[in-house]
């Protein structure tokens, strides 16, 4: 397992107040809260920074970090030394955080104190309903056009009888009906955690997330598709074979239909009440002039096409 | 045996009580009354035991405790920063 750099993963000095690791973290969980970032991989930089808070925050854990000395170098082979944790107690912080979000270098030094203190708090002989659960599940844009079957691996934190948290993987089939958009999520009642002490099970929440498409973009039910294509076929009018998420169409486009005009099949986005819309974006592309022959039909028609596409600029 | 679960959209159409949303959310019936208040979720009906959320209500709140939480934000500043999600969102489709 690789060691972890939390002071460089946050940018402070190893001497950084508590003040200082609190701006830095603001500053950086900000920049790539993944409800707010655009970043690229704004969600593992997110919990990078999450798990480097966790430990310099707590004095505790920092104190234990620190006593590994300094010489380690981020992504350098590690291995916990033998009862490195002597003398220190690790309380865990309140906060309900999966277990599973952070690294196996995280794990390999704070997870099991981690959990004994979480285990504490729900091995309580109370009556609960168990925890709800939330995931992403990836599908494509022909699997919302026409419905689908995925199967869903869930790691779950379960509290076992001595009150023990332990992880366990969970396959689920799940059926993911037609007409689903982006964001959305579906609710299996009660496939989240068991209950404790014989309270209802909780449930699980799927967030339906779309695998980036190569052709189509997606904004709510709406499809939109840029459509490359020539300057005659829009100027002279033609019938196009395109692709939908669907299977092929013929698109007719009238003669005279400008570049960057939006063209709308009506209800051929993802289906529903209201089903959405196809928008396809005719982008106009040229021919190179890259031999005698297709110069010369560009001369004759700069000759004999007077056209002025900047007319309405003025002078 | 293959067993296939089927869920339920949470969609406009599906509707959740004040309970539903809280424990989906984790959330206490404080912070969700304090939602409503705040003016970031808008259910239908008059009193909190009476209010209906639109299943779209669930990702608004989750995200608006994923932000209180992890940047610290009050609930002003949650309020604030989800419009500016939403105009952004908005600016990029148009």
């Amino acid at each position: 397992m690789d060691f972890r750099d939390y002071y460089e993963i946050m940018g402070v000095n190893r001497d950084a107040t508590r003040d200082e690791i609190k701006r830095a973290y603001r500053k950086l969980a900000r920049k790539y809260h993944p409800d707010v970032s655009k970043e690229k991989e704004a969600e593992i930089r997110f919990k990078e920074v999450g798990e480097a808070y966790a430990v310099l925050k707590d004095p505790e854990k920092r104190a234990a970090y620190d006593q590994l000395g300094p010489d380690w170098e981020a992504g350098q082979e590690f291995q916990a030394p033998p009862n490195w944790d002597a003398g220190f107690e690790f309380t865990g912080d309140g906060d309900d955080h999966d277990p599973s979000a952070y690294s196996e270098f995280f794990e390999s030094l704070f997870g099991q104190g981690f959990r004994s203190a979480q285990g504490q708090r729900t091995g309580r002989g109370i009556r609960m309903r168990g925890q709800d659960h939330h995931a992403k599940v990836l599908i494509n844009l022909a699997d919302a056009y026409r419905g689908a079957t995925r199967s869903v691996s869930l790691k779950a934190a379960e509290v076992d009888d001595s009150g023990q948290i332990t992880t366990k993987q969970r396959n689920l089939n799940i059926k993911i009906p037609k007409g689903v958009s982006q964001g959305q999520r579906i609710r299996l009642a009660g496939q989240g955690s068991p209950g404790i002490g014989g309270g209802q099970a909780g449930d699980l929440y799927l967030e339906i997330e779309f695998e980036p498409d190569r052709l189509f973009k997606v904004e709510g039910r709406d499809v939109f598709l840029d459509l490359p294509v020539t300057p005659w076929e829009l100027a002279l009018g033609a019938t196009i074979k395109i692709p939908t998420p669907d299977g092929t169409v013929d698109l007719k486009v009238p003669k005279g239909t400008k570049g960057g005009k939006k063209m709308r099949l009506k209800q051929r986005g993802i289906p529903g009440t209201p089903a959405g819309n196809l928008y396809v974006v005719p982008q106009i592309t040229l021919p190179p002039a890259d031999n005698e022959a297709a110069e010369a039909l560009y001369r004759q028609m700069e000759q004999e096409l007077p056209y002025n596409p900047r007319s309405e600029m003025g002078d | 045996m293959k067993t296939i679960l089927t869920g339920q959209v949470l969609d406009d159409t599906i509707e959740l009580t004040l309970i539903e949303i809280t424990e989906a959310c984790s959330l206490s019936t404080e912070q969700i009354v304090e939602l409503v208040k705040e003016g970031v979720l808008d259910p239908i009906g008059e009193e909190p035991m009476d209010w209906r959320f639109h299943g779209t209500s669930l990702t608004k709140a989750r995200v608006a405790m994923r932000l209180q939480k992890d940047l610290g934000l009050n609930l002003a500043g949650v309020a604030l920063a989800l419009d500016l999600l939403d105009e952004i969102e908005s600016c990029v489709r148009s």
